[in-house]
């Protein structure tokens, strides 16, 4: 695939529990691949049983990887493209 | 406020690319493609390896070359692509198709058009097993996205579910990415897919378990351990016969579905055919749905290959672009196309899927014909 | 041999010795041991001919329907090599059995790329340990796109089987 596209990092926001963390990340990525990447694999935990729940079909079509993004739920982060200073919540 | 378009292309893979190429060179000016994803190209863009096929077909080049060239194509000719845009509903009034359009920029949109040209693809299937919504199990094009898009392996020791070819080219380039595949797993006491393929991961040392299935999946937060058993010839597992592998990632590549969802909102008429996996619109040979002016292309018409729905595209295209050629040219352009679909479905890997598209054909002469609808 | 491993290209993609020189792409032993010949593993009929469109000297037949299988003509092939690189399939070989030590050149996607005169170990086509051999050419021009062609010398004895080589781990990269 040829070497990394090392562009134009990005800053976002990863907050789980009222607490945020700084990720880089490419301005290539979106929030999943980012998120992936820096190691913050649990997306959101499922309604009824509390089931840990991260990226399943990386095209938009599943719903599984969806998060809280800058106030609006339900996004689907695997199609989201990162953005500086994006607020990423895990759900409550 | 509502835009009219000639002709609205919703999808941009292969058979999207290739479809709005085709319109676009036969004289369409106001011609719009939408994608809801942030990327053009669909599939293609993941696909690192080397095409099979003949010289019309691209063969040789590796897959995401081939979708440089359709974009550049599209781009050259004067096409635009609205990404991040989903069709979210959509009505019909004539011959006159109204679509809403959504935008997280622009919000939502009208849009009229008289020719519509669905080319939305195929969605991974998934098979249920205990553990199977722990993350780490993923589908295998969900895998081959990660990596080769966005340069992210989600896993380092990964055992594969499913033997047809999209399971053993994924495999291939998880090994190519530096990642360990313990085992391969296939239900059938054969491969699903091409020996070739089969052949790069064996002379790597990777063992591909035949008659064989999950049985559950272990992990705290996510994938550990995977457990697979045996399948007996009557299809029941072999209690006793468990093998257990140290695992971070599970990928499913068990068959693909259209994505029908639109041409079912339009309401046109489908069949159930394994073979091109599972429902898909009928379509007569210039790709035209029961509904007048809705044509279909690529994966969503029936699970094929790029090569299928690059030709599809091109044919679509030159359904939608019918009132533009004379009767003959119509015919013979038509004519070659599915010269060139039938080689590419030849052999007995292509033949189960050129019987199926005569079934679709048969099928829509007496159903939709047959009443006196459609083209 | 395990007799419970399955094998035949329709099984588990692994050819029988019959399935292997009944292949029309498969020169013979005789013509192997005059020189480097391509071995061209071509099993099934998938519609593919870009084998026949690499060889420059037209040794390597297809014509149609495309899912022909691609037939050699041992007598005009010089082991030039060129179409390893061509195959999607990686599918083809070149053997020359006519010198004390076989070579067999096989083509290589993998990183790292193995170096000229570095000692590799030789796998079948299981990924099974066959033998030690020594890396004797690496072949790369763009227009194989990312495919080398590793050309590894050997025993005599495992040239048949051999088809995969695996690089020793190195201390830096």
């Amino acid at each position: 695939m040829g070497p990394l596209k090392r562009t134009r990092e990005v800053i976002f926001y990863f907050c789980r529990n009222g607490k945020c963390e700084e990720v880089k990340a490419f301005e290539w990525d979106t929030v999943a691949s980012a998120l992936l990447a820096a190691g913050y694999k649990i997306f959101r935990y499922s309604d009824k049983y509390c089931e840990p729940r991260s990226v399943f079909c990386a095209i938009g079509l599943c719903n599984s990887c969806i998060m809280v993004v800058d106030g609006q739920p339900n996004v689907r982060t695997c199609i989201t493209p990162v953005r500086d200073g994006m607020n990423v919540e895990v759900p409550q | 406020m509502e835009i009219e378009y000639d002709v609205v292309v919703v999808g941009s893979g292969p058979a999207g690319l290739s479809a709005t190429a085709e319109v676009l060179r036969r004289g369409f000016r106001r011609v719009l493609v939408v994608d809801e994803n942030p990327l053009p190209g669909g599939q293609l863009f993941k696909q690192i390896h080397k095409f099979f096929g003949s010289r019309e077909h691209y063969a040789g080049m590796r897959g995401f070359r081939i979708g440089e060239r359709l974009l550049n194509e599209v781009e050259k000719l004067g096409g635009t692509i609205s990404l991040r845009t989903s069709v979210i509903g959509t009505s019909y009034e004539g011959e006159i198709k109204t679509l809403w359009l959504s935008n997280p920029e622009r919000g939502v949109s009208k849009v009229r058009v008289r020719k519509l040209i669905v080319a939305t693809g195929a969605k991974e299937n998934v098979i249920a097993f205990p553990g199977w919504t722990l993350p780490g199990v993923m589908g295998a094009g969900a895998v081959q996205t990660l990596v080769n898009i966005y340069r992210v392996l989600p896993g380092r020791r990964v055992l594969m579910a499913g033997s047809g070819n999209v399971g053993l080219i994924v495999s291939y380039q998880l090994l190519q990415a530096g990642a360990e595949l313990v085992a391969i797993v296939e239900i059938l006491p054969r491969i699903g897919g091409w020996a070739v393929h089969a052949a790069k991961i064996l002379r790597m040392g990777v063992p591909i378990m035949l008659s064989t299935t999950i049985r559950e999946v272990r992990g705290r937060e996510w994938v550990e351990k995977a457990v697979v058993w045996r399948v007996g010839r009557d299809g029941k597992p072999v209690a006793g016969s468990e093998v257990e592998f140290d695992v971070d990632l599970v990928c499913l590549a068990v068959g693909l579905s259209p994505n029908v969802e639109l041409t079912r909102m339009l309401g046109c008429e489908h069949l159930h055919l394994r073979a091109l996996g599972g429902w898909t619109p009928l379509h007569d040979e210039k790709m035209e749905t029961s509904l007048k002016g809705v044509y279909v292309c690529g994966d969503v018409a029936g699970v094929e290959e790029a090569s299928v729905a690059i030709e599809e595209g091109k044919l679509a295209g030159i359904g939608a672009s019918c009132e533009l050629l004379s009767r003959e040219e119509l015919n013979t352009l038509v004519e070659e196309s599915w010269r060139r679909l039938d080689e590419l479905r030849s052999g007995p890997f292509g033949e189960p899927r050129k019987e199926a598209k005569k079934l679709i054909l048969k099928e829509f002469k007496q159903r939709v014909r047959g009443r006196g609808i459609g083209g | 041999m395990n007799t419970e491993e399955p094998i035949g290209v329709n099984v588990i993609g692994v050819p029988t010795d019959e399935e292997f020189w009944k292949c029309p792409g498969v020169p013979s032993l005789e013509r192997m041991k005059k020189g480097p010949v391509a071995v061209i593993e071509c099993f099934q009929e998938i519609p593919c001919n870009v084998c026949e469109l690499a060889c420059p000297r037209g040794a390597i037949k297809v014509g149609h329907p495309i899912t022909n299988l691609p037939v050699l003509d041992e007598n005009r092939c010089v082991g030039c090599k060129l179409c390893i690189s061509a195959c999607p399939g990686l599918a083809i070989f070149v053997v020359d059995l006519s010198s004390d030590e076989a070579k067999v050149s096989l083509p290589y996607e993998m990183l790292p790329v193995p170096k000229v005169g570095e000692e590799v170990e030789v796998l079948d086509r299981r990924g099974r340990f066959l033998t030690k051999g020594r890396v004797v050419e690496v072949l790369y021009v763009d227009r194989f796109d990312k495919t080398f062609v590793v050309t590894v010398s050997l025993p005599k004895e495992y040239a048949l089987h051999a088809r995969n080589v695996k690089v020793a781990k190195r201390g830096e990269r």
